[in-house]
């Protein structure tokens, strides 16, 4: 008879502790990132393709930059790439997906085929365009990601408000009198939100992803910025003499976008109340 | 013979509760038997468990046991799926409620209807043809030729569960099992589709178990009852007498509820 | 004879470029009559409906509220229809928004109307949705639920609740009970019953379920493809039918077998 509350909600949902672990200890590294670091970012001082060894601790690359230094650096890149290409994929896509879904049958048919061709746009064209538009930068890369993004959120977004607005609960609501506006704030977004939810959390991990990928091509965040893509392409001639440098980078990424979706997976379970049913 | 021997029949949902417990009922030859239960009575499940279809997680055990005329008597709990396949539809077949969901979408109705006649009958060509128009005058489907050529969709619900009827009785089974055939259906397509049934029913000599939540349904298609609440079996009869003389309490409030509605309905001056 | 609260006056709809879904019906829902509006699927009966409630305009003929044209530009107008016309949906599960708690389901009318008026008003809703959980028959906890925690038959009382919490005159029932068990039935068109003599509302239904219409409402109109082939008194068109399709449909019900002693009289 009572709520479900909220202790039991996590205990239940091993996924989203795991998932919060994982993505919070990159969170944490790029806080860290920002008030300290075992080496200014240009430090080549330690020595070409050094052995991990005090004080670094995961040795130096090619140009003889710490590692460690660099992986932090390349958190704080990744997080920013992946949340700044969901909050702008996000605001468009829903607002798109919001009036498309509201939209009538041709202003909707209309919206349909413009997403339908952003999403079979290639991302790297997009960010090929974008680039040769603007310059190599984290923002282009953002605004690629994001653009392509936003086309994904937007047709999901006007499934989920047809199918809200289908149901009897939207009449009833007006037929109480109940705005519009006031059905969407009241209705439709709290029934929509928690699939939108996991969602964008997916895009999150396959925006960190898409950065990195952008980055090993040259099309993301320029040097000196070290992004964990370009620290793979770096490491790449000396994969073999030194291969802490390519594991290394490899290794946070997979950490941060597993633990994103799991994190994803884990709000699922907890945004549904009827998922939360007692015995 | 009895074409059904339902014995001790228990279907455990997978966190152990049980959905149908204990439930035993034989259909002879040729015999009807309605199934009257609410929603979650367990009906349904007690009607897949007889396909051997009970849905994936679910525990069935007890014994169900078809024996059809020319067909091995067979035991359904535990057997194999390859078996169970020879049986269905030869031994028993099952008209859902919803004959949409029964119907292949993307093929033709008389496609589908092609597909048992050419198995069970091993017709081919011109006579298939034949056979397909003729099962759907059966089901007095009028103008055959085009509903053969249409799709689910572009038919009407009762014609649907028409085409549903036709295709259960093209392979000929010993016994029919009607899991609330009309509820879909508007109430004048309704008398339609049950006289339909009854007749074809009489006329083929199959066993009938007719699975329903509205008594006046079920009184006007079989003599026996079997009354299912939450899985149990709580009274079995004649029709007439569980009607007129309900001895379990919850047969009381059923039949009390169907009475209250069914006496609206009469205007003859008392 | 008391003037009308709602009327459909030779009301008719069509889709661009379609046969009319509904043509030249005329009905009239007075004080304390209730109306039956009896058919079967593909009739006009939800169309009617969407008609009555003002969420579609008739592309012929008038939809009257208080003897004046229904107009959803009309905001002074809107507002006091939909304080007095409120409706219950068929299908229990998709009526009830499963993200929002009974309480709150039940004082949306409230909310949006604002009402009760200002003074002392976080109170009053709160004792208002206590008030009509209670008319229903739900127990007081019931407000701080989720719907996915009702049966069938619970769920409906609380759309009915939420349809009688700002006090209608006229309640608009859509298959209110087909959804439901025939034990369950029988209790809401209990409940039905009973709110129409202690809250004088007047109750309009559509339905092909000719013994609940029976039970509830005292005038019936016989809806065929898109016309009113027959209306009256429930009594005389149940009764003694008169346009064949009427006959058609009483005769397609199934009934009990009557009772031994009935039948040996």
């Amino acid at each position: 008879m009572s709520r479900a509350s909220g202790p039991s909600t996590t205990r239940r949902s091993p996924t989203l502790v795991i998932g919060c672990v994982l993505a919070g200890a990159i969170v944490a590294v790029a806080i860290v990132s920002l008030f300290w670091m075992p080496f200014p970012q240009d430090d080549t001082s330690g020595g070409r393709l050094a052995p991990p060894a005090l004080p670094h601790l995961l040795g130096t690359d090619k140009l003889g930059r710490d590692l460690l230094t660099q992986l932090m650096i390349g958190a704080r890149i990744a997080l920013t790439a992946g949340i700044g290409s969901v909050a702008l994929g996000g605001v468009l896509g829903v607002t798109a997906g919001l009036l498309a879904g509201f939209a009538t049958r041709w202003l909707d048919d209309t919206i349909s085929a413009l997403l339908d061709i952003l999403i079979a746009f290639p991302t790297l064209l997009l960010a090929m365009l974008v680039v040769a538009a603007r310059e190599a930068s984290l923002g282009s890369a953002i605004l690629a990601i994001g653009l392509a993004m936003s086309a994904i959120v937007a047709r999901l977004t006007r499934v989920l408000v047809k199918r809200v607005l289908a149901e009897d609960f939207i009449t009833a609501s007006r037929t109480s009198g109940t705005s519009w506006p006031r059905v969407v704030i009241e209705h439709v977004l709290p029934n929509i939100w928690p699939t939108l939810l996991v969602n964008l959390a997916l895009q999150l991990g396959l925006a960190v992803l898409a950065e990195a990928s952008l980055s090993y091509l040259g099309l993301g965040a320029p040097p000196p910025n070290a992004s964990w893509g370009r620290m793979l392409q770096e490491a790449q001639a000396t994969v073999l003499t030194a291969p802490l440098g390519a594991v290394a980078p490899g290794v946070v990424l997979v950490v941060l976008v597993v633990g994103v979706n799991l994190l994803a997976d884990g709000l699922r379970d907890v945004a549904d109340p009827t998922r939360r049913r007692r015995r | 013979m009895n074409v059904l021997d339902v014995t001790g029949l228990t279907v455990k949902s997978a966190d152990g509760r049980a959905l149908v417990s204990d439930v035993s009922f034989t259909i002879h030859s040729g015999a009807r038997l309605g199934l009257i239960g609410e929603s979650g009575s367990g009906k349904s499940l007690t009607a897949l468990a007889i396909m051997g279809l009970a849905p994936a997680g679910m525990t069935v055990s007890g014994s169900v046991v078809l024996d059809a005329p020319g067909l091995v008597r067979t035991e359904v709990v535990g057997a194999a799926e390859r078996h169970l396949n020879g049986l269905r539809g030869r031994a028993a077949t099952v008209v859902f409620q919803e004959p949409l969901t029964a119907l292949d979408p993307l093929m033709k109705i008389g496609s589908q209807l092609a597909e048992p006649l050419r198995r069970v009958r091993g017709l081919r060509g011109a006579a298939l043809r034949t056979a397909v128009i003729a099962a759907l005058e059966e089901v007095r489907l009028a103008d055959p030729g085009r509903i053969a050529k249409a799709y689910p969709h572009e038919v009407s619900g009762g014609q649907r569960q028409r085409v549903a009827i036709a295709m259960a009785l093209a392979c000929e089974p010993a016994l029919l099992i009607a899991d609330e055939p009309t509820t879909a259906l508007d109430v004048t397509v309704q008398a339609e589709v049950l006289a339909l049934l009854d007749g074809l029913v009489s006329a083929r000599g199959m066993a009938l178990l007719f699975i329903s939540h509205d008594l006046a349904v079920v009184a006007g298609v079989t003599d026996d009852v079997l009354v299912l609440k939450d899985g149990v079996a709580v009274e079995s009869g004649n029709v007439l007498d569980i009607v007129n003389a309900p001895r379990h309490p919850y047969t009381r409030e059923l039949v009390g509820s169907a009475r209250q509605l069914d006496g609206a309905l009469d205007w003859s001056p008392r | 004879m008391t003037s009308a609260i709602l009327e459909a006056r030779g009301a008719g709809f069509a889709y661009r470029r379609a046969a009319p879904v509904l043509a030249d019906v005329s009905i009239e829902v007075t004080p304390g009559r209730g109306v039956a509006l009896v058919g079967e699927s593909g009739a006009g009966k939800t169309t009617l409906l969407r008609l009555l409630l003002g969420l579609m305009r008739p592309t012929s003929g008038r939809i009257l509220f208080d003897g004046a044209e229904l107009s959803p530009r009309d905001r002074v107008q809107m507002r006091a229809f939909r304080r007095s016309v409120q409706t219950v949906f068929q299908d229990p599960y998709s009526s009830l928004d499963p993200r929002q708690r009974v309480g709150r389901i039940v004082a949306e009318p409230l909310r949006s109307l604002g009402l009760p008026a200002p003074a002392s008003r976080r109170m009053d809703v709160a004792e208002m949705v206590a008030e009509a959980l209670r008319a229903v028959g739900l127990p007081p906890d019931a407000a701080h639920r989720y719907p996915h925690e009702f049966s069938g038959g619970q769920r409906q009382r609380v759309a009915i609740a939420r349809a009688i919490v700002c006090e209608p005159r006229v309640l608009l029932a859509d298959e209110p009970v087909s959804a439901l068990d025939v034990s369950t039935r029988v209790r809401i068109v209990d409940l039905l019953a009973e709110l129409r003599e202690t809250r004088g509302l007047t109750v309009v239904m559509v339905s092909h379920d000719l013994a609940v219409v029976a039970t509830l409402c005292q005038h019936t109109a016989v809806l065929e493809r898109g016309r009113i082939v027959e209306q009256g008194d429930t009594a005389a068109v149940l009764g003694s039918p008169r346009h064949p399709y009427t006959r058609r449909l009483i005769d397609s019900v199934p009934r009990l077998p009557p009772r031994a002693s009935q039948a040996r009289s």
